[in-house]
């Protein structure tokens, strides 16, 4: 049976979603063992424990930016000599695979969808027009799998894990924090791992209020189109697509985006697509599961009124 | 102690000819490669080119000796994304063309990139876009600071260039944090379509890259053997590609005044509420 680690570069008390996911696609492998930088809290290993995760390496944290992070996943590497990493699909941990897996002779393929029990892995390409097969030709194959593709299914309750400190050699960084700044925090959900995300265009013209309302009534979160963001609408950190977040959730409602091929890359690996448009031309609703022809502003504070008044 | 802001820079700032992602792209099923007949610069390394000419140009740009060397690995009709950095106003061009680099993985080609930099010469500041366009990945930036033993300062939204030190300060997310990062050259430097806006190559710059020089080289000419390249030295292999079955369109409705009802009503049905 194939070996695995599970990489996270912090972990809080309550695991995130795409953490959750990482921790049941490591279900599939034995051993798993999970690496984390930083001290594991008892809650956080009670939730690993609920997947099975008998075994625990622990790094002590570093206040660099990702040298710390690469030298604790090659020194886990080292430890356990796993034959499949797993990791988050973001740009820092695909970045931390990257460089762990030119110091280890190992591969990376980024943007995962599953993970195989034999190491075969499948992901998308060409944003998600093609899927491909690929394995490892030779060394540890590092894996980042992106949110939203694995079900979250804790394993049942298993013993506490054990926990062990990792050793990691300290690391001499060439880059310095200067600073750091918390982003203002909306209080939905991550972009990247919604389940539901609604997103506006050219066709909200300045206005994302309605997409908010909708997005607020169904607990999910906002999304946006290069020709938003571009505008100055709204910022840059809501753009899917291909510069911005791939997205591919439950549920994706395009909300005054005409569909162009730049506009699908990036969201149309999403599993159910509902759009609503003005211009019934709009290349869009060839890929809608549900298409309304109408103005954004009457559709959608009408369909957050009924959710709202279904839910209380 | 000398100041740094006289030493004229070597930049090298790496190009990839790409499918058009404005039209359908495929995946030649045959050979398992993406299928690159109609390919154009990567529009996400316009910024890197722009950022490359910037920072050289903090310098005092070509004439006090500052160079842009922009680089390219792919095949014979990847010359032409070269050429448009040039254009842009990139002094010199770099081409690693070899058909036993074809089916290089992202470990492979970092290898190969990191080869070609070293050949280049005494590079103080290797520059990148965020991704290529077609596979996506944004590893291979990371890979070289790697293999080269620069700093890596990865996916930047903002840059800037302290010309008198030398030092690099940029901004990038993690998270949800906004950071500031600052590192030495030698460095490598990936931008995001944040950091710039690239400029068009206008009349001048057509007419002067016609007489600038584009070097040709092989793996060979880089000490790179036949082991290291393509799939032999690709620590992953892809074994099948399927493309995505399209999308067919469902149930398209015209608002009479009650579709924000029917749009609930069918997100019930589907159990998405």
């Amino acid at each position: 049976m194939t070996s695995a680690l599970v990489f996270f570069d912090a972990l809080g008390q309550e695991p995130t979603k795409a953490q959750r996911e990482l921790l049941t696609l490591a279900t599939r492998f034995s051993p798993a063992t999970v690496a984390v930088v930083g001290e594991v809290s008892a809650p956080a290993l009670e939730v690993l424990a609920g997947y099975g995760i008998t075994s625990v390496l622990q790094a002590p944290a570093a206040d660099s930016f990702q040298d710390h992070e690469v030298a604790a996943l090659e020194a886990a590497i080292s430890s356990v000599n796993p034959e499949l990493v797993l990791l988050a699909n973001d740009s820092f941990n695909r970045e931390v695979a990257a460089r762990a897996a030119i110091r280890c002779n190992g591969g990376v393929i980024t943007d995962a969808v599953d993970v195989a029990g034999d190491g075969t892995v499948t992901k998308d390409e060409l944003a998600g027009s093609y899927t491909t097969q690929a394995n490892a030709a030779s060394g540890v194959l590092l894996v980042t799998v992106k949110p939203n593709s694995i079900e979250d299914a804790p394993a049942g309750a298993g013993q506490q894990p054990q926990v062990q400190d990792l050793q990691v050699a300290a690391a001499n960084s060439a880059v310095q924090v200067v600073e750091r700044q918390a982003k203002v925090s909306t209080g939905r959900p991550a972009l990247s791992e919604a389940r539901i995300v609604v997103a506006g265009g050219r066709g909200v013209d300045g206005d994302f209020a309605p997409i908010e309302e909708l997005a607020d009534a169904l607990g999910a979160a906002v999304g946006a189109s290069r020709a938003a963001t571009d505008a100055g609408w709204i910022d840059h950190d809501y753009q899917v697509g291909q510069t911005g977040t791939t997205v591919s959730p439950q549920l994706y409602i395009s909300v005054g985006i005409s569909g162009a091929i730049q506009q699908k890359a990036g969201m149309q690996t999403s599993k159910c697509i509902v759009a609503v448009n003005k211009d019934e031309d709009a290349p869009i609703f060839e890929i809608a599961d549900f298409g309304i022809i109408g103005d954004l502003r009457q559709v959608l504070p009408q369909a957050a009124e009924e959710i709202r008044r279904r839910k209380s | 102690m000398s100041d740094a802001s006289s030493t004229p820079l070597n930049i090298l700032v790496l190009v990839k000819h790409v499918p058009d992602a404005q039209f359908d792209r495929h995946i030649d099923l045959d050979t398992l490669r993406i299928d690159r007949s109609e390919s154009i610069l990567s529009e996400l390394d316009e910024y890197a080119v722009e950022a490359a000419l910037a920072i050289a140009e903090d310098r005092g740009g070509p004439k006090a000796g500052n160079q842009v060397i922009a680089a390219t690995m792919g095949g014979p009709k990847a010359v032409a994304s070269v050429k448009k950095a040039l254009q842009m106003g990139a002094t010199s061009g770099l081409h690693l063309n070899d058909e036993a680099l074809a089916g290089s993985d992202a470990v492979a080609t970092a290898k190969a990139l990191a080869a070609l930099i070293k050949y280049a010469g005494d590079i103080d500041l290797v520059v990148t876009g965020m991704a290529s366009t077609d596979a996506e990945t944004g590893i291979v930036p990371a890979q070289l600071a790697e293999l080269l033993g620069f700093a890596a300062l990865t996916n930047a939204s903002n840059v800037d260039f302290d010309s008198a030190s030398g030092t690099l300060s940029i901004t990038r997310d993690h998270g949800a944090d906004s950071l500031t990062l600052r590192g030495s050259l030698p460095a490598v430097l990936s931008v995001t379509d944040q950091a710039n806006e690239p400029r068009y190559p206008n009349f001048r710059g057509i007419m002067a890259a016609k007489k600038k020089k584009v070097e040709e080289v092989s793996a060979a000419d880089l000490g790179l053997d036949a082991s290291s390249v393509g799939p032999a030295g690709s620590p992953t292999r892809v074994l099948s590609a399927n493309a995505r079955p399209a999308r067919g369109a469902g149930t398209v409705i015209t608002d009479n005044g009650q579709a924000g009802i029917a749009l609930v009503d069918y997100l019930a049905e589907q159990k998405l509420i």
